[in-house]
């Protein structure tokens, strides 16, 4: 049992606000060994690294519990300063160099090696040479290790993308002290041969006696590099496996595994809509929505059912209902009803029968300054000219049907709050996004999108939410298009789950499928994996 | 009774407390020292009207969500050229200011509309561009207060080119709203006509924002994401809001010039639009939201306070003129305490 490990982390744990992320997870790192990280966004990943670099954000928010052992020492990481020292090194997702400086000033950047000179013996170090040569040589060696024909006097800016991930890799094994590098989602910006070219690397530092702890959501990468795998899921461990002892079927599944049951939907309901005629047909859909790019999406959305859109972050389910809407800039074919739809138009979305509610709910989806009554008819006005009394050609809001409108709304939707006329600042999060919902609704649209409707909102107010977009559905007949990054929340209301996996549809399930399968469509893998068999 | 003052305290917000408790400490320091109180309270009154619908101005500019109009000198301008115009072709009386209004709103809208254009290009940096687009135009304006080809006696040099600095209104304009259906009351007088006025212009702006567009361009000024969403064309609202505001920047510029008796040429405007800033942010306007109502409070408090701290500074240290100079402390201090609170927040 006394295995020399580099990192140990014994049963850390960690509450936002009472909220548990993190629950009892322990993670262990021999030296030369590479472990991956698996989980969904938002399995804790990201919240157990800022713990083991110290970053503020995880004191300022109380501390966490549990202990962390590097060498078989207990530390106490305080700052990301501290963990540098104690010899952690971090390979960022987003480059951190500097454009305007060549490779080996960016390797060496704040640990240059420098030599005295007349003035600096005087005024201080900080004042020294460079010693460009010495530096130079370290930077080389620190790239050759990675094998890279690299130039070490190129200058950063310029480079392609795939090369600076190597500098930035470069300048970690460059530390002298270095035991553990952290490499977050490195893979999600390279091309296929410039990740193969990465896993080479990675293997390489690992056998000089480092060690890499590897966090992605790709599976493939993970049995192709790692030793051992800790998989991750809503803050708990769920297992930690030998390469030897898996596969990508079994990551999968542990991955999105779920204890939630299927309700709401019944069977006979579902077969109904399979002969459903389609409302809204989607071909060769892009929207170049930064960070939620969608890259040729077909798509067919059937009359009356919730068509979910599941994923990954940063894989494009968000940028669909964003480009359809006409807020992100966006090309394809659209036919809504059979009729061609007016791409790049709100306002033409809006006439046509569409409705939008944000992912982005007080950023977007409301006028916190408002109140509710306000912000539930303001698009409707503007749109369709209700909730207006016309005098000869001025006209004047109607504040008599605003009101009854807005009492309907809320008594309809049960928006708890003092009155129509109160703030959407003041709501809560729930009772903001039933504002948001209920403003989509006074258009009377065909087609409702809705995006992480439940995102930052309670457990109670989750439930909630979901139960009126059901019961919109079945009552109204509307057909409803819910993004989200919960699959959980997807599988209990949707007809069918959409999962988009770099900007383009992976597969489409019914919300009784296997978790494995899944798994493999958020990955990006089911594709891969079935044609392999079909061969 | 603590819960009772605390909730009037939050109604109406502390800057406006202390001001008010300030502005009533100096009446009452005007009383001890036997100051004409009739005369400062028809002063406060008469510059009420005035230079109302001049802080009028920002709220469409405030709304649209360009910020408080440091731009005003452009309005100015527009009304001052109408003004000129009006005497130009004879008019007189109450048709000179009529005609004068009807002159400037071509000029007015054009102005505002190329400046909307300008203001949708640098998003973000409004208030510094606005103070000197602001200034320029004056700038520019005394260049051409010269060389416009004017030939009215009143309004020229009688010796050399151009207009006179000063020009006064007693045979046209002047004083047309002031004395229309005036009034005394123990000694204070009542300009109904001014105030009708100011008062009329801001129920027409309040119409105005209860409207479609008017709506529109309040959700464009307060989220701009959301209005987007909404499908309102959010830069076709800011290009409204900034016509609308330097229209109204040229009727205010008029209504003052008649209460003055004088239209001020050449660097007179280049101030104008400071005032006018402080007294809506003290009102309780931020740069992201106006009322109707700020106005009507700043313009009131702002004004009766200087019209009312002269005087009793003057009585107080007689000596040079430190009036002016307390005059700009409390000026420019109320814009600098106003400018901190840009951020907005209850």
């Amino acid at each position: 049992m006394q295995e020399k490990y580099v990192l140990q982390m014994k049963n850390i744990e960690k509450d936002y606000f009472g909220n548990k992320v993190l629950k009892s997870v322990s993670l262990s790192v021999k030296p030369g060994e590479i472990h991956a990280l698996l989980g969904e966004n938002g399995a804790g990943k990201s919240t157990l690294m800022n713990i083991l670099f110290g970053m503020p954000v995880i004191h300022s928010t109380g501390g966490f519990d549990g202990e962390v052992f590097i060498d078989a020492k207990k530390v106490d990481v305080k700052s990301p300063k501290e963990a540098m020292k104690i010899g952690i090194g971090m390979v960022h997702q987003e480059f951190m160099l500097v454009p305007g400086f060549n490779l080996t000033e960016n390797i060496k950047l704040n640990r240059e090696i420098t030599k005295k000179n007349l003035l600096s013996k005087i005024s201080g170090n900080s004042l020294n040479f460079l010693d460009r040569k010495k530096m130079d040589k370290d930077a080389r060696k620190a790239l050759d290790t990675l094998e890279i024909g690299l130039d070490e006097w190129a200058k950063v800016a310029g480079l392609p993308v795939g090369y600076m991930q190597f500098v930035e890799i470069a300048r970690e094994i460059d530390k002298s002290n270095v035991k553990l590098l952290v490499f977050d989602e490195p893979t999600a910006v390279l091309t296929e041969s410039e990740a193969d070219n990465l896993m080479k690397s990675m293997k390489k530092i690992a056998a000089s006696g480092i060690a890499i702890l590897f966090i992605t959501h790709r599976l493939d990468e993970v049995i192709k590099a790692a030793d051992n795998v800790t998989v991750l899921r809503d803050g708990e461990l769920v297992a930690t496996r030998k390469k030897e002892d898996t596969n990508v079927l079994d990551l999968a599944e542990l991955m999105v595994g779920r204890k939630i049951k299927v309700t709401n939907k019944l069977e006979d309901d579902k077969k109904n809509r399979k002969d459903h005629e389609s409302i809204l047909s989607i071909k060769n859909f892009r929207v170049n929505m930064p960070g939620e790019a969608v890259k040729g999406i077909e798509l067919e959305v059937k009359k009356g059912e919730i068509l979910g859109i599941g994923g990954l972050a940063g894989q494009g389910k968000v940028g669909i209902a964003n480009g359809i809407m006409g807020i992100y800039e966006s090309t394809g074919e659209v036919r809504l009803r059979g009729e061609n739809l007016k791409l790049n138009n709100t306002r033409e979305a809006l006439k046509s029968g569409l409705a939008f509610v944000s992912e982005d709910r007080r950023g977007v989806g409301l006028l916190l300054d408002s109140s509710i009554e306000e912000n539930i008819v303001v698009t409707t006005m503007q749109i369709k000219n209700e909730f207006l009394n016309r005098f000869g050609f001025f006209d004047q809001i109607d504040s008599k049907s605003i009101r009854s409108h807005g009492l309907k709304m809320i008594k309809d939707l049960d928006i708890r709050c003092t009155g129509p006329t109160q703030l959407t600042r003041r709501l809560s999060g729930g009772n903001q996004q039933k504002v948001c919902i209920a403003r989509a609704l006074t258009l009377e649209p065909d087609v409702l999108f809705v995006s992480e409707p439940t995102r930052g909102i309670d457990i109670g107010a989750k439930k909630l939410v979901l139960d009126l977009l059901v019961k919109l559905n079945k009552e109204l007949g509307m057909t409803i298009v819910m993004t989200s990054s919960e699959l959980a929340e997807l599988r209990a209301v949707c007809d069918r789950i959409a999962i988009i996996s770099e900007g383009k549809v992976e597969g489409i399930l019914e919300p009784s499928a296997r978790d494995r399968d899944f798994g493999l469509m958020m990955a990006g893998e089911y594709r891969k994996m079935y044609s392999k068999e079909a061969l | 009774m603590t819960e009772a003052i605390k909730g009037f305290t939050n109604k109406l917000g502390l800057p406006r407390l202390i001001i008010g408790t300030f502005f009533l400490l100096l009446f009452i320091m005007a009383i001890i020292l036997k100051l004409p109180v009739n005369t400062l309270m028809s002063d406060t009154i008469r510059r009420f009207g005035m230079y109302g619908v001049l802080v009028l101005a920002m709220v469409p500019a405030i709304q649209c969500g360009t910020g408080p109009n440091f731009a005003l000198p452009l309005g100015i301008v527009c009304g001052l050229v109408g003004g000129l115009i009006s005497i130009e072709i004879g008019l007189i009386g109450a048709l000179g200011f009529v005609g004068a209004i009807m002159i400037s709103l071509p000029f007015a809208i054009l102005a505002g509309w190329s400046y909307g254009i300008l203001l949708n290009k640098i998003k973000g940096s409004e208030m510094l561009v606005a103070t000197y687009t602001g200034f320029s135009v004056v700038f520019f304006m005394s260049i051409m207060w010269i060389f416009l080809p004017f030939k009215h006696p009143e309004m020229i040099w009688p010796i050399g080119d151009g207009l006179r600095v000063t020009i006064a209104l007693d045979s046209t304009f002047g004083q047309i709203l002031n004395n229309l259906w005036k009034f005394p009351i123990g000694g204070v007088e009542i300009p109904t006509g001014l105030l009708l006025f100011f008062l009329l212009s801001c129920l027409c702006v309040w119409l105005f924002t209860r409207s479609k567009l008017g709506i529109a361009m309040k959700a464009a000024g307060d989220n701009p994401k959301f209005a987007l969403v909404s499908g309102i064309n959010v830069d076709q609202c800011r290009i409204v809001g900034t016509i609308l505001s330097t229209v109204l920047g040229a009727i205010g510029i008029l209504v003052y010039a008649q209460s003055y008796g004088f239209i001020q040429l050449y660097q007179a405007p280049l101030m104008m639009a400071f005032p006018a800033v402080a007294a809506i942010l003290i009102g309780g306007a931020s740069a992201s939201k106006a009322k109707i109502s700020h106005v009507i409070i700043g313009v009131f408090l702002f004004q009766g306070l200087l019209t009312v701290a002269l005087p009793v500074a003057n009585e107080i240290v007689s000596e040079g003129n430190l009036s002016e100079v307390l005059r700009m402390i409390v000026q420019n201090g109320i814009i600098l305490y106003a400018l901190t609170k840009v951020g907005g927040g209850e």
